[in-house]
């Protein structure tokens, strides 16, 4: 894993700038459904590599990723009077900040745990939330809660982007994916990140050499959760409703899917798997008729089947793949 | 409340744990023996409840249904272990835990396809329809001090084999020492089939006699693995005998957070969040004692 991001060569860095030039040209020559389909894909892709940074990174696996993701999503949904607007400048900081301070509440706790206990605490805290908001009545119950009017982003009258336009909306989720790669990767080469692979690597050695390891996990645990936090304000804002499943369990293990598909321990491998996972979904959703089974309606039949060939198949991810392959014909070419 | 009202509680808190016990042993087992986490184990308690809903329907007897239902359940445990589990031994749990979550889409998926998405229910059979009486009003039906009753020979039986026989044995030691087991000869392979194919069992045969009582319906499993993940980590993690005690726990605390009235500055607490209260106790061990009450080994 830790061979494949430091080897991030300038062949790398060349296929980034070009898929990001692919993405800032999509609007111009495509549908609207598409450039609806990619802002909700890059979404995604924010949400995936935050949970690369505590999963990948740190090695420590939370199941329970969508608590922090599907709480700003709500923050949105109560940030503005009913009918109307929340402002944008203050409901992303909002939401943001509500999700770090719920991951630094959920973090002190889990982050006594690890392994597997990890995995299972993480899930236990996101279905409580779950079960907060599905069980009671006052943030909306199991129907969840609708936003009728996007976020706006006016500046003392001057607006700078209508969200209620799906042009603008795909460019700003589009910078936010860039500056959320962009700080991810300047907190991984930083010390901070250094010391983050270190205590995956070995606690105790880190510990020794005089590192506060707790509280190095619970900074990332929390960075982690406000990143995921933004994802779940930007869905929030482009669905325009909110539901108890933004928190549950299936949200959360369609992550895990997203970072392992694409390839664990690589910010564009946890994007590309997010990418990769929504493709196949509607793949799947789109299949036909088969006899008196309508495969199309039952797709998960499908993803379960892909989700455990990828975990008996794909140890690596698809970037594992690619970077095997490649260096495979390196090798022949010796 | 009244101490009837309480005992017949006390009663549903303690089968409702008994219950959970069977599907959390299960997993905790499988866990403790061969470092497998099994988040399909809820579905197995699923295909458990489905296959009595079939199979009494079919055979007109709940009795037969369980029988033949158990059989079903023990084959499909062997079948995945050999196909899927068994591959996944020296991977990172992380793989197990994206394989088995792959499985539960899949066996919730062919529920929806098979039986459609409606609730069914089971008829509590004949022999156990009776209920008895406590006072004029309130009475307790024999069905469920009969699944009580069930689950406490079942924990017996597990302890006896897993302490007292010559299998019991082989599993503790393939628990310690995987190659050392393996050079004296002992089938390991087939030992850890077995296992899983038993846990397999157990969680069907808790969704089997939970099906008159319980009703049956889709993401039934999926509700049970997760409140079987919290006594997992309250008992600690591979302890049958923890499994046990947080099992009943669980019970208790869920039973009485449905029941009792509890109000804070003019806010419902209970029984409005009661889906909360065994997470929260979840969160208080958690912060007393990080490995759980009974650390395996400990």
């Amino acid at each position: 894993m830790a061979s494949v991001s430091s080897g991030r060569s300038r062949a790398g860095m060349v296929t980034l700038l070009i898929c990001l030039a692919a993405l800032l040209f999509l609007p111009a020559v495509s549908e609207k459904f598409y450039v609806q389909l990619f802002t909700k894909m890059m979404i995604m892709a924010i949400f995936a590599m935050s949970l690369d940074l505590i999963m990948g990174y740190a090695g420590l696996v939370s199941f329970g990723h969508a608590a922090f993701f599907g709480s700003a999503g709500y923050v949105l949904a109560y940030a503005a009077p009913q009918y109307q607007a929340a402002n944008f400048w203050t409901s992303l900081p909002l939401a943001m900040g509500l999700s770090a301070l719920l991951a630094l509440a959920i973090g002190l706790l889990v982050l006594r745990t690890a392994g597997i206990y990890f995995i299972m605490v993480t899930l236990a805290f996101a279905q409580m939330l779950y079960f907060l908001f599905h069980d009671t009545k006052i943030v909306g119950g199991s129907d969840g809660v609708y936003i009728y009017v996007r976020p706006d982003a006016s500046i003392a009258g001057w607006k700078p982007f209508d969200l209620e336009n799906y042009n603008h909306l795909y460019y700003v989720v589009l910078v936010l994916v860039t500056l959320t790669f962009l700080l991810l990767r300047r907190v991984l080469g930083s010390l901070f990140g250094r010391v983050i692979v270190g205590i995956r690597t070995n606690e105790q050695r880190m510990k020794s050499l005089g590192f506060p390891t707790f509280r190095y996990k619970l900074a990332c645990f929390v960075i982690s959760g406000t990143l995921a936090g933004m994802a779940g304000y930007l869905a929030a804002t482009q669905f325009g409703v909110v539901n108890p499943d933004m928190l549950g369990w299936h949200l959360s293990g369609s992550a895990m899917m997203m970072v392992i598909l694409g390839g664990m321990g690589t910010l564009s491998g946890a994007a590309l798997g997010a990418f990769v996972m929504m493709l196949a979904e509607i793949g799947f959703q789109a299949l036909p008729q088969a006899g008196a089974i309508n495969l199309g309606k039952h797709w998960q039949l499908f993803m379960g089947t892909f989700i455990v060939l990828v975990a008996l198949l794909l140890p690596h991810g698809l970037l594992g793949l690619i970077g095997s392959v490649r260096g495979r014909k390196e090798g022949a070419g010796d | 409340m009244d101490a009837n009202t309480f005992l017949i509680q006390i009663l549903n808190g303690i089968q409702y744990g008994l219950l959970l016990f069977l599907v959390a042993s299960g997993l905790t087992l499988i866990f403790g023996i061969m470092g497998i986490i099994n988040l399909a184990h809820g579905s197995f308690y699923m295909v458990g409840a489905y296959l009595a809903f079939s199979l009494s329907e079919q055979f007109g007897s709940l009795w037969l249904a369980i029988l033949g239902g158990t059989v079903i359940a023990v084959a499909i445990g062997m079948l995945l272990e050999w196909l899927l589990i068994s591959k996944l031994y020296k991977r990172d749990h992380l793989y197990q835990v994206l394989l088995t979550y792959g499985l539960i889409l899949i066996f919730e998926e062919l529920r929806s396809v098979i039986f459609g998405d409606d609730v069914h229910g089971v008829a509590v059979p004949e022999l156990l329809k009776a209920s008895i009486p406590l006072t004029d009003t309130l009475s307790y039906p024999v069905y469920r001090l009969w699944m009580s009753g069930v689950c406490i020979v079942l924990a017996i039986g597990m302890y006896f084999l897993i302490q007292k026989t010559r299998l019991g044995m082989m599993i503790r030691a393939g628990s310690t020492n995987r190659e050392m087991v393996q050079s004296l000869g002992i089938n390991i392979k087939l030992v850890y089939r077995l296992v899983f194919a038993l846990g397999v069992a157990l969680a069907a045969f808790a969704g089997m006699i939970a099906a008159p009582v319980a009703s049956v319906f889709p993401g039934m499993g999926n509700q049970v693995l997760i409140v079987c993940f919290v006594v997992v980590v309250i008992g600690g993690m591979g302890s049958v005998r923890g499994a046990m005690v947080a099992a009943i726990l669980i019970g208790l605390v869920d039973t009485f957070g449905k029941v009792l009235h509890l109000e804070l500055g003019g806010v419902k607490i209970l029984p409005e969040m009661s889906s909360m209260t065994v997470y929260l106790l979840m969160a208080v061990i958690l912060l007393w004692r990080p490995e759980g009450l009974f650390r395996r080994g400990a």
